[in-house]
């Protein structure tokens, strides 16, 4: 039995809605989640995107106990999120990028202390574990600032801290990058690939920054509108969009777009226009071609892009 | 049991930051203290033992109500007010994904701020009162004791009233309405305008037997000594009754909420 197990996941919501020519306002259902199934194993990293309003952070939420499945069934670690909400809570980390856990009127350190009561938190286990990861985030000479006072991205680091410092085996990270500028990015990424790969603790990652699920997940699930449109390996991902290389060339002077054999092109800017060919076909015979027939000034050769995968699979027709 | 002490501690603290607010509110109180007293010795001149206080256990109840507005949030705020927006915000998913009830740890901290604001804005135009006009004293250190612990209790159902109030924003989205009601009710039952005694027979029974008795009312009654012996155990039992009987039902809103309702925001 996988730590994580969802089958045929449904949430609706009833909002109610003004239309245009009726008095009173119409119920309507919005269908959130629907038909999610997937397992997920101890020790995984897996990416969890979509599109805005796909359904992520209201999966999350149904993981974490927080939100009651309209229909189907979630098992983590054994149990019933929604109605072992409490005694799940012990087990598993959440980090919210939007809002924190943090209390703004505490210092940073007087906020793991109330975390260390409420988890009741092992007391040596606790300080162990808040000088790991107090040195690991650089958080240091920030342990006495109250939390109004941190900048985003060291609020953010501020409330991973606070998400596991009672050992969680599953964190959950509902866009933990959000706001966050590159080097914060980049050491918030490594510091997630050593606890998985130190703890073994299960990350379930959801984000809009592809480069977060490129550095740390093997696997991703991509929903959109609440259903479940991809469910593998990321490179599985890149042969699924059927993903294409792209020759950017630089003309001497501007031309029509250029015609070359095995490949097509996608897009032109004044000298400067865009090929693109298969991934699995050679680079070689299309250069080659555009050298002999073009004023090339610079070319450039771009590796498939995972967004673009992304933005295609989304915008693929969805059956049923 | 630490936990919620902490808790308590980190709201007094919170509170105690804001010395500009507490002074002015501590002005406020001893101004609305004096005004009363005055109107109080006009009733009383020409109704000596009206509701069968005399002059003096009524200027003494002016500050007794004057130390209880804010101890007690007879006009609502307090830590339900922290919840209701919360639950707007939709930042009540911390709350709730923790391993601790939302109903004790809430109530830890309005007893923290309860005591900040008994130590501010309860003593200190007491203590103003007292100076300014002859007041009455409890007899004994037992009936100081028993007034001691009815205040926590009376914090208590104040408390409850008010989370109900907020949860209903759970459903609402909202809860200017239930709030609004609440403060009615507690503008004619806390006995904070009009001493709960002397009203009109029938409707003083129906105000006594209400919730907001436990405000002002029996704890005045027991400072004042208007309760004696088995009294006096009376009033404690009947404020401790509507502090489990409230606490109770916010406990099963509170588990109706968690099970059926919708947190906001992504
Ligand atoms: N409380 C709610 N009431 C009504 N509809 C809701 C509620 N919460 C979410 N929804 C709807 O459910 C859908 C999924 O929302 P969700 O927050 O899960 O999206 P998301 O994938 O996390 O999006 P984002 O990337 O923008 O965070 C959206 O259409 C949203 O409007
Ligand atoms: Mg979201």
């Amino acid at each position: 039995m996988s730590l994580i197990e969802v089958a045929d996941l449904r949430r609706t919501f009833t909002v109610r809605r003004r239309v245009e020519g009726e008095r009173r306002k119409q119920r309507t259902e919005v269908e959130a989640v629907r038909d999610l199934t997937f397992a997920i194993d101890a020790g995984e990293m897996v990416g969890y995107i979509g599109p805005n309003g796909a359904g992520k952070s209201t999966t999350v939420k149904m993981l974490t106990g927080i939100l009651v499945p309209t229909s189907g069934r979630i098992s983590v670690a054994g149990v019933d999120p929604s109605r072992h909400r409490t005694a799940l809570a012990r087990r598993i980390g959440v980090v919210f990028g939007q809002r924190t856990s943090l209390w703004w009127d505490l210092p940073l350190h007087d906020s793991f202390d109330l975390l260390q009561k409420i988890y009741r938190t092992d007391p040596a286990r606790h300080r162990a574990n808040l000088a790991e990861f107090v040195e690991l985030l650089d958080l240091g000479s920030l342990l006495d600032t109250p939390v109004r006072q941190l900048s985003l991205g060291q609020r953010m680091r501020g409330d991973i801290v606070a998400a596991l410092l009672h050992d969680p085996e599953i964190l959950y990270l509902d866009e933990p990058t959000i706001g966050l500028d590159v080097v914060s990015k980049g050491r918030l990424r490594e510091f997630l690939r050593a606890l998985n790969r130190d703890r073994g603790t299960t990350l379930m990652l959801t984000t809009h920054d592809l480069q977060d699920i490129e550095a740390l997940c093997d696997r991703v699930i991509v929903i959109d509108h609440g259903t479940q449109v991809y469910d593998g390996t990321l490179a599985g991902l890149h042969e699924q969009g059927g993903s294409h290389r792209t020759v950017v060339v630089d003309l001497v002077d501007e031309a029509p777009p250029i015609e070359v054999p095995g490949a097509v092109t996608r897009r032109v800017e004044g000298p400067r226009q865009w090929l693109s060919f298969p991934t699995d076909a050679s680079a070689a015979p299309i250069v080659a071609a555009l050298a002999s027939s073009y004023d090339v000034a610079d070319l450039s050769i771009q590796e498939p892009d995972i967004e673009e995968v992304i933005r295609e699979l989304y915008s693929r027709p969805r059956s049923g | 049991m630490p936990l919620h002490v902490a808790v308590a501690t980190r709201a007094f603290k919170r509170y105690s930051t804001y010395v500009g607010a507490t002074l002015a509110g501590i002005f406020t109180n001893c101004v609305f203290g004096v005004i009363m007293c005055f109107v109080y010795l006009e009733v009383w001149g020409a109704n000596p033992d009206a509701g069968g206080y005399d002059a003096g256990d009524a200027v003494t109840y002016v500050w007794l109500g004057q130390a209880m507005i804010m101890t007690v949030a007879v006009w609502g705020g307090g830590s339900p007010d922290d919840l209701a927006e919360r639950i707007r915000t939709g930042d009540v998913v911390i709350d709730l994904y923790r391993p601790v009830g939302i109903l004790g740890w809430y109530l830890a901290a309005d007893l923290g701020r309860a005591a900040y604001h008994l130590l501010t804005r309860g003593l200190a135009p007491t203590l103003v009162g007292g100076l300014l006009f002859d007041l009455h004293y409890p007899a004994d250190a037992l009936t100081w004791l028993v007034f001691l612990a009815a205040i926590p209790i009376a914090v208590t159902v104040s408390f409850a009233l008010r989370m109900l109030a907020s949860l209903a924003a759970f459903w609402l989205l909202d809860d200017v309405g239930p709030r609004m009601l609440l403060g009615f009710a507690a503008l004619f039952f806390s006995g904070l305008t009009v001493p709960l005694v002397i009203l009109p027979d029938g409707l003083r029974e129906l105000a006594m037997a209400l919730p907001w008795a436990t405000f002002l009312q029996v704890p005045a009654d027991i400072w004042l000594g208007k309760r004696t012996g088995l009294e006096v155990v009376g009033g404690l039992a009947f404020m401790a009754g509507w502090a489990i009987v409230l606490l109770a039902t916010c406990a099963y809103v509170l588990h109706r909420a968690e099970r059926r309702v919708v947190v906001q925001g992504g």
